[in-house]
């Protein structure tokens, strides 16, 4: 690796890091071999983590930063002044294998910047998986950022060779995109995406290859005025209709070369936070959209607390709940209590009647949680739910934002 | 009182042995006192089977928590998980479901720090290459784990890196693996250097710039990679210089004034980007040629073969083996079938275009046979587009389709072709449908075969008609 690449690789890696998506699980777990190299477990590995408290787990990086796009919010857009560089197939192929072999990575997460036609594009990005698989047995996590203009042809074939791929929808609404993404075109983002999630079902009902560990996308918020209820609209129906495994969110963040129609300020990374756990209670808890926006006021969401807890509160009659008697569903929407606990009560009450300090045993939450339940030996009197000053009580006075 | 003594580090056999003897003979874990150091007094694979008493029968989740506890540094671990075995065979089976029980806490305390512990080994190892006397690459680690946990690990390295020479040291034992076997070996000191490549300088680069400042949060990074890992890694050395420089990194970007973007509106590029279909037929044809199969055998593509600007273009279910062969569509048994059958309804073969829906030859290797596999509905999708923008270079005035997996690339949709041969509407196409040739080969009776075949004939000609 000489100084030119280690140049690019800075270049490229700073121009990637926008992307909020860093997840390298999901795939089938296999291994390269005798002959080829590495394995994926399943579960994805962090490999690191950067003072901002994000991981590290794949070469994140683009396969080039220049762009014919012209998208404000992002600063690779053509008219933006930054340092350009492009990386050969071969070399972002040698960098993955170099990493990997020194275990700093689970693999490579590839994007690009569109030059000269999306398919070209598309071809270069597939050409490196597709090297790294055939040509080294490489058996790592690949993820591959599809250019949604290209042809139905060159997604199905980088399908064959990625674990997962991703289209970024990056704005909630198709006005803002077109405000924003001018060459962009949010018809065009879904139906790849429709046509992806077509092929992965296929393939899992014929047993063949194709993108294993799903489809992702990215919605950037904070830059157009989306409220958070239609953010999180957009991921129900992402989720319901193309069988989505993530929505990431990525709060807009200063960039170096911003563009003017874009706000000053970045929003607070608490809303990105408040977002994910959210989202989180959509994929795992059962909420509704209509009901974790209900915990909010005016469609965004409370930033002083979480969104289950909000919801609690402006659901007071539906507490507290008996640990010991309720079912799975009322339990998970206990404040404090995560699905882990809720399973552990489920199979421990099946013992014996549960009391506060077995309890404080199964959930580190419990402090929280109080108000809300009903244990053996424990029952609120005067209804500790009544309280007008609950909030209050439960919100820790510094709250240190903490990222997924 | 009994004291029983294991060897240092993770004893498993020695523990599995001691609480067999110890089961058998029905000892109270109160008068049982475990230490850990000099050779265990059951530790030599000499002692008679006798000895060692008889196999438990523990459940599953129990074995598992036992290996994984013995790992753990805590001296009274031992103690722990006998008082556990003991509780379990006698009368508690569910024991380890009740969580909320004191003992069963403590040991999924012990068994989560050492889950945490190997993963953090499998995530923050770093290999150095060093350059090996035989000309090839040796890859050298450090590490210092918390736990007893050096065997635990290996099976995930071998497994990852196996093509690899590796060492991995730490001061709790040492691995050792050639591309064939695993040595372990005694605990190692810290080397004093470990020479860095330039990946590690790339690395270092990469580490730092995929680093966002206006986002700095180091609790949250020092809560999943607490400090005592660092020694570790090399990049962790660029961190209090990019925790330090952050905030006047933010600063700036937010006093910039927005960029004046740069005159670069490159009109002509991005119209012409816009183009970017393949623009003829001989270009479509390179693209099939480069891309991978999307069915598995196949020794390469077989490409359609005809006139642009054909009236008609015949398009069958995906070559066969000689196609596959030869690269030309309709040469094996089933194209003969056809040349035939146009002859006869006085059709010339070499005014036709004529293609596959799928074009690949699919087939599993049965010996020295090469058994033909009808494509999957999900197959066929696939090469749709192919098939489209090809009919779109050739223009056709009639699309004929072959049999069922002709007709519903055409169509989109599942056709019964016997029940509803004869015109149809293809996306776009005037159509036609009628049997694939291969269906007339596999008839059985000569005189059912005839009249099939007198029928194929005569859509010929209703075809060339419509045409
Ligand atoms: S197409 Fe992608 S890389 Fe290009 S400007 Fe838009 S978001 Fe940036």
């Amino acid at each position: 690796m000489d100084d030119a690449l280690i140049e690019k690789l800075g270049i490229l890696a700073d121009a990637a890091k926008y992307d909020a998506s860093c997840a390298s699980s999901g795939a089938k777990p296999r291994s390269g071999g005798k002959e080829g190299l590495g394995s994926t477990t399943g579960a994805g590995i962090c490999h690191a983590y950067t003072p901002d408290g994000r991981c590290v787990s794949l070469l994140k990086i683009l396969l080039t930063n220049h762009c014919l796009f012209d998208c404000v919010y992002c600063i690779n857009r053509r008219s933006s002044n930054v340092r350009r560089a492009r990386f050969t197939v071969a070399e972002v192929v040698e960098l993955t294998l170099g990493f990997y072999k020194r275990n700093c990575i689970e693999g490579l997460f590839l994007s690009s910047g569109i030059i000269r036609s999306p398919d070209h594009t598309m071809e270069q990005m597939m050409l490196v998986a597709r090297t790294l698989r055939r040509d080294h047995g490489f058996a790592g996590y690949i993820h591959l950022k599809t250019i949604p203009e290209a042809s139905p042809w060159l997604i199905e074939q980088a399908g064959l060779w990625a674990d997962r791929l991703s289209i970024n929808l990056e704005l909630p609404s198709d006005h803002s995109l077109k405000a924003f993404a001018p060459e962009k075109n949010g018809g065009t983002i879904k139906a790849v995406m429709g046509q992806v999630n077509e092929r992965i079902v296929e393939a899992k009902e014929e047993r063949r290859r194709f993108s294993p560990a799903g489809q992702s996308t990215q919605l950037i918020v904070g830059a157009d005025d989306a409220t958070d209820r239609s953010v999180l609209e957009t991921s129900g129906t992402l989720y319901q209709r193309y069988g989505l495994r993530r929505v990431y969110y990525s709060a807009f963040s200063p960039i170096p070369e911003a563009s003017s129609v874009l706000p000053v300020k970045p929003p607070p990374l608490q809303r990105e936070n408040r977002l994910y756990q959210a989202d989180w209670l959509l994929r795992y808890y059962g909420f509704t959209v209509e009901e974790i926006a209900s915990g909010g006021e005016g469609g965004m969401l409370d930033l002083g607390i979480d969104p289950k807890l909000a919801w609690a509160l402006k659901n007071r009659e539906r507490f507290p709940v008996d640990v010991n008697r309720a079912d799975r569903e009322m339990l998970l929407r206990v404040p404090g209590l995560g699905a882990r606990a809720v399973d552990k009560i489920l199979s421990a009450r099946r013992h014996t009647r549960l009391r506060m300090e077995d309890l404080g045993r199964l959930s580190s939450g419990l402090r929280r949680a109080r108000p809300f339940l009903i244990a053996a030996d424990y029952h609120p009197v005067g209804g500790l739910t009544d309280r007008l000053d609950l909030r209050q009580r439960l919100v820790t006075p510094s709250s240190q934002l903490s990222l997924f | 009182m009994h004291t029983i003594t294991l060897r240092e580090g993770a004893d498993l056999d020695g523990f599995r042995r001691a609480v067999r003897r110890l089961a058998a003979s029905r000892t109270e874990p109160d008068t049982v006192l475990w230490s850990v150091g000099a050779p265990s007094l059951f530790g030599d694979d000499a002692a008679p089977a006798s000895e060692n008493g008889l196999p438990l029968f523990l459940p599953h989740a129990v074995g598992q928590l036992i290996e994984t506890v013995v790992c753990h540094g805590d001296p009274e671990r031992y103690a722990l998980l006998h008082r556990l075995v003991w509780r379990v065979l006698n009368g508690e089976r569910a024991l380890l479901d009740q969580h909320a029980d004191p003992l069963v806490h403590r040991l999924e305390r012990l068994d989560k720090a050492v889950r945490r512990d190997i993963h953090k080994m499998h995530a923050f190892l770093r290999f150095r290459a060093l350059p090996d006397p035989d000309g090839g690459e040796r890859y050298v680690a450090w590490f210092e784990p918390d736990h007893h946990i050096v065997e635990a690990v290996a099976p995930f390295f071998v497994e990852r890196f196996e093509s690899m020479v590796w060492t991995i040291l730490t001061p709790k034992g040492s691995l050792h693996w050639d591309r064939q076997h695993l040595m372990t070996g005694p605990p190692a000191e810290r080397p004093d250097s470990l020479a860095d490549d330039r990946f590690a300088e790339g690395w270092l680069r990469y580490y730092e710039s995929t680093f966002n400042p206006a986002r700095v949060n180091p609790t949250a990074m020092r809560a999943e990679m607490p400090r005592k890992y660092w020694v570790n890694m090399p990049e962790t050395a660029a961190i209090p210089a990019m925790v330090r420089s952050a905030p006047a990194r933010v600063q700036a970007m937010l006093e910039a004034e927005a960029a004046i973007p740069r005159r670069r509106t490159p009109e002509k590029a991005v119209a012409a980007m816009a183009r970017q279909a393949p623009e003829s037929l001989a270009d479509l044809n390179r693209l099939i040629q480069r891309s991978e199969p999307l069915v598995p055998g196949a020794t390469q593509a077989v490409l359609g073969e005809g006139p642009e600007g054909a009236a008609i273009a015949i398009v069958g279910e995906q070559p066969g083996d000689q196609e596959d062969r030869e690269a030309r569509p309709f040469v094996g048994p089933a194209g003969q079938l056809l040349t035939a059958a146009l002859e006869e309804a006085g059709i010339d073969r070499g005014s036709l275009y004529l293609t596959n829906a799928v074009k690949h030859f699919k087939f599993v290797q049965r010996g020295k046979r090469r058994i033909h596999q009808s494509p999957t509905a999900g197959e066929v999708k696939h090469y749709r587009w192919w098939l489209m923008t090809e009919l779109g270079f050739v223009r056709p005035r009639l699309v004929v389709a072959l049999g069922a997996t002709a007709a519903l690339a055409l169509s989109g949709r599942p056709v019964a072709v016997l029940r509803e041969r004869g015109p149809m509407a293809f996306d776009g196409w005037d159509g036609f449908v009628t049997v694939h040739p291969s269906y007339l080969l596999r008839l059985p009776g000569d005189e059912e075969r005839r009249r099939a075949q007198a029928e194929f004939v005569a859509d010929l000609r209703r075809a060339a008609a419509l045409a």
